[in-house]
């Protein structure tokens, strides 16, 4: 359970500060599947960026069950990320040189998983988002929509409480699409995740429980 | 995974693991062979030393050259050099030509000597172990024909005159000049000095019974090479010495110190040096507190110079002198140049690849990788590639002291026998532009010393006279370039020194990164 209040991030721009978020309240509750959408530059990604632990905001108070995000230290943010939150980035971040089913190990690596267990776990993740048979391929030798799966079995490896994915089809064609969000919302239900997901893509936002639109930091429930 | 993600980025990225190791291995590989050869040159100059000054000598006490005061056409002073005066009525005197024939045993121009009373003090300062004195001598003999003097301007008026009568041997005048090195020693004295380090080959040696004999002990090679052998006999300063016994050097060298060795006080009274000495050998008691020892006998003989085995190493001179300088200067540089360089080529392409590899970096805290492990990836990265730069490096290091081995140039090296006074005398020996060389071996060999002809037959110069004299100064040794685990260890030590520090500097780049930023600086 998300609980933003008067969340606020300010960049310091050349000249004037950039508000990209601008006085959010905001809930979610655990389990839900939330789409955020917007023009560019609206505040999708800082939103997100809050919502995933990986920076503070300038004011306001973020809690995701209990731990205040805006206060913890450097450390303590990381190992929450490690262990309860899941991502899947828009450009599918993944390590060039590592295999896949190496990549998918990563996110075990600060969990402290042995190495069996480890490789075990990362098979099973590639399983479930049908790359079964490709563990041991390149990111280069993977197709864009292999390449996101991976990034998704990355992101569910460890069972994380959220998953939070940034425009995880930006890059992809229509059919690759239906089946990332397939995979994503199979995963959705199966596990009871929290699922936010950052999108320009009415047919992906409408698969969503709820919508949010942000526009120049201003959040709003669509209906 | 620390392992697998390092394998996968060093196979991955295989240009710039092979650049950063190359570098390192260039720069390990010249470190190896440079401090190999400088220990080479180090022992080949131990080598010379010890052949010249002997085994177990620590400290030598000479007399200082004193610099000349008057530049006039005599080499005034007692250390004089050799000059033959050919007066007028010199040699028997045959048609237009007169033949002469001298011997002459006399203290090495550029040498000066000391009372033989120092050596008593020498002994009496604590933390001496044992003295030796010996009194280092050239015997210098001339004998040919000279042309007649008269005749000599008579041709030159005729020549005038518009007529030229040329007359047979005036012009001609052949000389032969034998020049050997002698030295005197105490007969059955004390085992400091070089006589240590020579070893009976023939005969016998000299024994305290010989004081005031004309007995001489040869240098094994210098016999053979002058077809003499025990129970012959040697002219030395115009006197016949009956030779009992002959010596090769204990060493690698090819020569002892000294062609002859004589009773000293014999070649006291022949080279009317009564009382007198050229130079002290000294062992110390603790090898530890050479310069301690060195500093107490400068007080005993404040007007002596008194040089320990370190200052003299400074004073081999030859191709062997060169080397040194060689290796400690242009070497030195050289590897400390190509070390920086091959780390700072390692730094660059540390930060480079941290910055190249930003979104990797920031996708991996964004998961949950603490500083620590990223830091401790790159780290891992550079030192694995130092290392293999490193080992790669020895391994080219080996090679070429292995070639350095087998090539195993020969080195020459000569030490000036009137030890620190010899650079001096060089200078004094050209000034004066006269005199057959003595004994020191100058860099140059000695060759053209000008024979500055006494009289009115002047300006006949010819060169060599002091050749065979310096070469018993003179020791050839080949370079041998020894290879320690230490040179090995402190090698490799430098590579993984140089994976540190770029890994350490790459590492602290990517800890700087934040994540969100790291993300979104690429897309
Ligand atoms: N690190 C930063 N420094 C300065 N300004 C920033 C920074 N990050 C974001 N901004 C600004 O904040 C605003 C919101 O950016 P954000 O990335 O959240 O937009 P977005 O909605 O994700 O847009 P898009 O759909 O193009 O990804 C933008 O005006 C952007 O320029
Ligand atoms: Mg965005």
């Amino acid at each position: 359970m998300y609980t933003l209040k008067n969340l606020t991030k300010q960049y310091p721009g050349k000249g004037r500060k950039v508000t990209a978020l601008n006085d959010v309240t905001l809930d979610i509750p655990n389990g839900q599947m939330v789409a955020i959408q917007g023009p560019t530059g609206g505040g999708k990604s800082t939103l997100l960026q809050m919502l995933g632990a990986l920076d503070r905001p300038t004011s306001g108070t973020i809690e995701l069950d209990k731990s205040s995000l805006d206060k913890l230290g450097d450390k303590k943010l990381g190992g929450l990320r490690g262990k309860e939150i899941g991502f899947v980035f828009q450009g599918f971040n993944l390590i060039p040189t590592l295999t896949a089913q190496e990549n998918v190990e990563t996110a075990l690596v600060p969990l402290g998983v042995p190495a069996a267990e480890r490789k075990e776990r990362a098979v099973k993740a590639l399983e479930s988002v049908g790359l079964g048979d490709r563990g041991d391929h390149r990111p280069a030798e993977l197709s864009g929509g292999q390449q996101q799966r991976v990034a998704i079995a990355r992101a569910i490896v460890k069972e994380p409480e959220v998953l939070l994915a940034d425009e995880p089809t930006g890059n992809l064609d229509e059919e690759t699409r239906d089946e990332i969000m397939d995979v994503l919302e199979g995963l959705w239900r199966e596990r009871g995740l929290t699922l936010v997901i950052v999108t320009h893509d009415s047919a992906v936002a409408r698969r969503a429980q709820r919508r949010l639109h942000i526009k120049q930091g201003k959040v709003r429930e669509v209906s | 995974m620390f392992g697998t993600y390092l394998r996968r980025e060093l196979l991955g990225r295989r240009r710039q693991t092979i650049i950063i190791a190359i570098g390192m291995a260039l720069a390990i590989a010249l470190v190896i062979i440079v401090n190999s050869v400088a220990a080479g040159v180090k022992n080949a100059q131990a080598e010379v030393l010890q052949s010249v000054y002997g085994v177990g000598t620590d400290i030598t006490v000479t007399q200082p050259v004193s610099a000349p005061t008057t530049t006039g056409g005599d080499a005034a002073g007692g250390q004089g050099g050799q000059r033959f005066a050919f007066g007028g009525n010199d040699g028997t005197k045959s048609g237009t030509s007169r033949k002469v024939d001298s011997s002459r045993l006399s203290v090495g121009f550029g040498t000066n000597t000391l009372a033989d009373s120092a050596l008593a003090k020498v002994e009496a300062t604590s933390g001496v172990t044992g003295a030796s004195a010996v009194l280092s001598l050239t015997n210098t003999s001339f004998s040919g024909t000279l042309p007649d003097f008269s005749q000599g301007q008579q041709g030159g008026r005729d020549a005038q005159g518009g007529k030229s009568t040329q007359s047979g041997g005036t012009g001609g005048s052949s000389f032969s000049v034998n020049s050997f090195s002698v030295m005197g020693i105490t007969p059955g004295g004390k085992a400091v000095g070089p006589i240590a380090s020579t070893a009976l080959a023939k005969g016998r040696t000299l024994t305290s019974s010989d004081k005031g004999d004309k007995v001489a002990v040869l240098d094994a090679s210098y016999a053979k090479s002058k077809s003499l052998s025990v129970g012959g006999t040697l002219n030395i300063g115009g006197k016949d010495f009956t030779i009992v016994g002959t010596v090769k050097p204990t060493g690698s060298d090819s020569a002892t110190a000294s062609n002859v060795y004589i009773p000293l006080d014999v070649a006291q009274t022949l080279s009317s040096e009564a009382n007198k000495v050229t130079t002290i050998y000294v062992s110390a008691n603790s090898a530890s507190d050479v310069d301690g020892l060195k500093a107490s006998l400068q007080k005993t003989l404040p007007k002596a110079t008194v040089s320990t085995q370190a200052d003299l190493a400074s004073s081999v001179s030859g191709s062997l002198g060169s080397a040194s300088q060689l290796v400690s200067n242009l070497g030195t540089w050289l590897s400390v140049i190509v070390l920086a360089a091959a780390f700072l080529i390692a730094i660059l392409f540390t930060i480079s690849g941290v910055t190249r590899r930003t979104r990797e970096f920031g996708t991996l805290k964004a998961i949950g990788w603490s500083n620590g492990r990223i830091v401790g990836q790159v780290a891992g990265e550079s030192v694995v590639q130092g290392v293999i730069g490193g080992v790669v490096g020895v391994v080219v290091g080996l090679a070429g002291v292995f070639i350095v081995n087998v090539v195993s140039p020969t080195l020459t090296g000569g030490v000036s026998s009137g030890g620190i006074g010899g650079a001096l005398a060089d200078g004094a020996r050209r000034a004066f532009g006269g005199g057959a060389g003595g004994g020191s071996a100058a860099p140059t060999g000695g060759t053209g010393g000008g024979f500055g002809g006494a009289g009115a037959t002047g300006g006949t110069g010819f060169g060599g006279a002091a050749r065979s004299a310096a070469s018993s100064a003179t020791t050839q040794v080949d370079l041998s370039a020894p290879i320690t685990v230490w040179i090995i260890v402190i090698a490799v030590g430098l590579a993984i020194v140089g994976g540190l520090l770029a890994g350490a500097i790459g590492g602290w780049r990517a800890s700087r990164l934040r994540p969100a930023e790291a993300l979104r600086s690429v897309q």
